[in-house]
């Protein structure tokens, strides 16, 4: 099986999990939706349920990478900060850490690309439409700080 | 040999045994929490796995209009979407009528299904399963995961990343897009297949079925060099069920229902699975959230059932290709037979499956029906549908009864991980019963129960992934509710 060679690829990389049937949870996928991410050019952006091990092969060939989610129990109204690989892996879950993916590529040989995390917390996360008050408010100032991380990170407008 | 009974129904009832209380658990992805109870002489008298469960969904989609539910079940679950799509599809085509549906539409869900049993079975074997097994239980947890695995062994690591993208590719090509998908709605699919979307997958088959194959051996030699161990580990008999095709055939998206007693004898066959509930009920516990299923022929206390990857590749009558059944017929005759009723024979099996739904995928994508435009049919609109499929887990029942106004009145949804509930309550028992020493909980003991728990693969990925989740726990409490000890397993760093 072939990659696609590194000059195919967005230099830059956003993913954005959730499920936005669990309330709070929805947050990674309505900030990326809010920000207009989805065929912006030079950027690709991947939607998931949770971060899988076939993640990792997507970080080939970029320059930036960037996690954005739902945090439990993180600081308000989000965290934002640089991830490194470390084997932070559950083992009652099939989902992984950011930082376990960045390990799983490291290990199978993927040169790695500058990687933020946004973790924008969330408050309720049963089962419900629409995200909480206090998320909609976390997810507003969650936006500026996206832009102008990718605006400062050199990623195409 | 008998099905154990050694877990009673409710220890509110069993004599020397105080009833504990366990308030409602979090439902965040990756919580789980066992525990055991302890007799009068400190013997493990029952084991319980607290886990997520799905009646909050049922009740969501109640008021929805039904062409809106294959889309939404796919939220129950991020590690089986296409399971619960394709579940729901089945049960609203007779909703609409659809009585048959056309080739395109049946080989286009298959390839949707197969393509979800390989990502499912490749995902599990080599990120959760394979390092506990190349590794060892007693290994540090640290080295225990997919990065553990990719500096020990990186072409298998490798394979297992390749192979897990290689049915997402599948998914993505039959539903559309890999999440959040509509190939398969109520009466047939909205998309074929494109000669430019079915080459690169004809491209990539024979490599994914080598590979596959490779699993499959790598399974067999890891039972070679731990035998004893392997054979034993966990074990404790059950009955049984399935799906299988009319002429007894493994068939993973469509079938009658089987179910066989704990020594082999078919307690049913062939059942016409629209009406489940005469064989199969639901009791309801005190102290978890999750169902018990159980086959109404043998009782509430001795009825529970396993199923999955172990029930079918050993109670199906063949495997309708021919590299994974002519494993299965290596898997049923090594060790005279008795690593097939063995717990961890669930991860070969679970190989041999994959391997099956490689070659099946290769003779759909030869097939010209795939590329056909006879997407849907209808037919006299009906109250009711139930939809079954044999998912990576083990059967998937999807039932609905849909009012005049196109809404859902009523929904009712039985889960792989549901059905194996006390089955794996059962093998926890055992396992502890083994490796528990005295009334200390020991690292070893929480080693091997997360074994015995992953053997069965349980969907803890139904409810949400939030960065921060809890981990699995471990509660020993004696006779007089009295919590003895507690461990947990976070991440490991």
């Amino acid at each position: 099986m072939t990659a696609p060679p590194d000059h195919a690829v967005a230099p830059v990389l956003v993913f954005a999990t959730g499920n936005e049937s669990r309330g709070d949870d929805g947050l990674g996928p309505a900030l990326a939706r809010r920000a207009a991410l989805e065929g912006r050019a030079g950027l690709t952006l991947i939607l998931d349920y949770q971060l899988q091990v076939e993640h990792a092969l997507e970080l080939r060939g970029r320059r930036l990478a960037l996690f954005i989610d739902a945090g439990k129990d993180t600081p308000a109204p989000f965290e934002l900060r640089r991830a490194s690989p470390s084997p932070r892996f559950l083992h009652t879950t099939h989902a992984l850490a950011p930082e376990a993916v960045l390990e799983t590529a490291q290990r199978l040989g993927i040169a790695l690309p500058e990687v933020w995390v946004m973790c924008v917390r969330g408050e309720q996360f049963e089962l419900g439409e629409g995200l909480s008050a206090t998320a909609l408010r976390h997810l507003a100032a969650a936006e500026a700080a996206l832009h102008t991380l990718l605006a400062r990170r050199g990623a195409p407008d | 040999m008998q099905q154990g009974t050694g877990n009673p129904p409710s220890s509110a009832t069993a004599p020397g045994l105080r009833r504990v209380a366990i308030d409602p658990l979090s439902r965040v992805e990756g919580h789980g929490k066992v525990t055991l109870l302890l007799d009068e002489e400190d013997r493990v008298r029952q084991a319980r796995l607290h886990i997520v469960e799905f009646r909050g969904f049922e009740k969501f989609v109640q008021g929805r209009p039904y062409w809106e539910v294959p889309v939404m079940v796919q939220r129950l679950c991020g590690i089986c979407p296409v399971s619960h799509q394709l579940a729901a599809a089945k049960a609203l085509d007779t909703v609409v009528g659809a009585q048959a549906l056309t080739p395109t539409a049946e080989k286009i869900r298959r390839l949707m299904h197969y393509g979800q049993i390989l990502q499912s079975h490749a995902l599990h074997f080599f990120h959760l399963a394979s390092p506990d097994l190349l590794f060892g239980f007693e290994a540090d947890a640290a080295r225990r995961n997919i990065a553990g695995l990719a500096i020990a062994h990186p072409d298998i690591a490798r394979q297992g990343v390749l192979l897990r993208r290689f049915g997402q590719e599948v998914i993505h090509a039959t539903a559309g897009k890999r999440i959040h998908g509509t190939g398969a709605i109520p009466g047939g699919v909205n998309k074929s297949l494109s000669d430019a979307e079915r080459a690169p997958l004809l491209a990539d088959i024979y490599q994914i079925i080598g590979w596959s194959l490779g699993a499959v051996e790598l399974a067999r030699q890891l039972f070679e060099k731990h035998l004893d161990f392997y054979r034993d580990f966990g074990r404790c008999a059950a009955h049984t069920l399935m799906l299988v095709r009319a002429d007894g055939a493994m068939d993973l998206y469509h079938g009658g229902l089987r179910a066989c007693r704990s020594d082999g004898t078919t307690l049913f066959d062939h059942l016409d699975y629209s009406e489940y509930w005469e064989q199969i009920a639901e009791e309801v516990k005190p102290w978890s959230y999750m169902k018990f299923p159980f086959l109404k022929a043998l009782g509430d206390e001795h009825g529970w059932y396993r199923v999955g990857p172990l029930t079918r590749v050993t109670q199906c009558d063949f495997i309708p290709t021919p590299l994974a059944d002519r494993e299965r017929r290596a898997f049923l005759a090594f060790d005279d037979g008795r690593i097939a009723t063995s717990t961890l024979g669930f991860h070969w099996a679970r190989m041999i499956e994959m391997l099956h739904a490689a070659e099946t995928i290769k003779e759909l994508l030869h097939d010209e029906d795939i590329l056909g435009s006879e997407l849907l049919v209808r037919g006299e609109r009906r109250e009711r549908g139930v939809g079954v499929i044999e998912a990576p887990r083990g059967t998937l029942i999807h039932h609905y009864r849909v009012d005049e106004n196109d809404q859902v009145i009523r929904a009712n949804l039985i889960v792989a991980t549901t059905h194996n509930n006390q089955a794996m309550n059962e093998t926890i028992r055992a396992v502890a019963e083994q490796h528990l020493s005295g009334r200390r909980l020991t690292e070893g003991l929480l080693n091997h129960i997360e074994v015995a728990i992953r053997a069965f693969d349980p969907c803890l990925s139904c409810a949400t992934h939030a960065l921060g989740q809890m981990p699995l726990a471990v509660e020993l409490v004696d006779c007089t509710g009295a919590t003895l000890g507690n461990l947990v397993r976070d991440c490991a760093a």
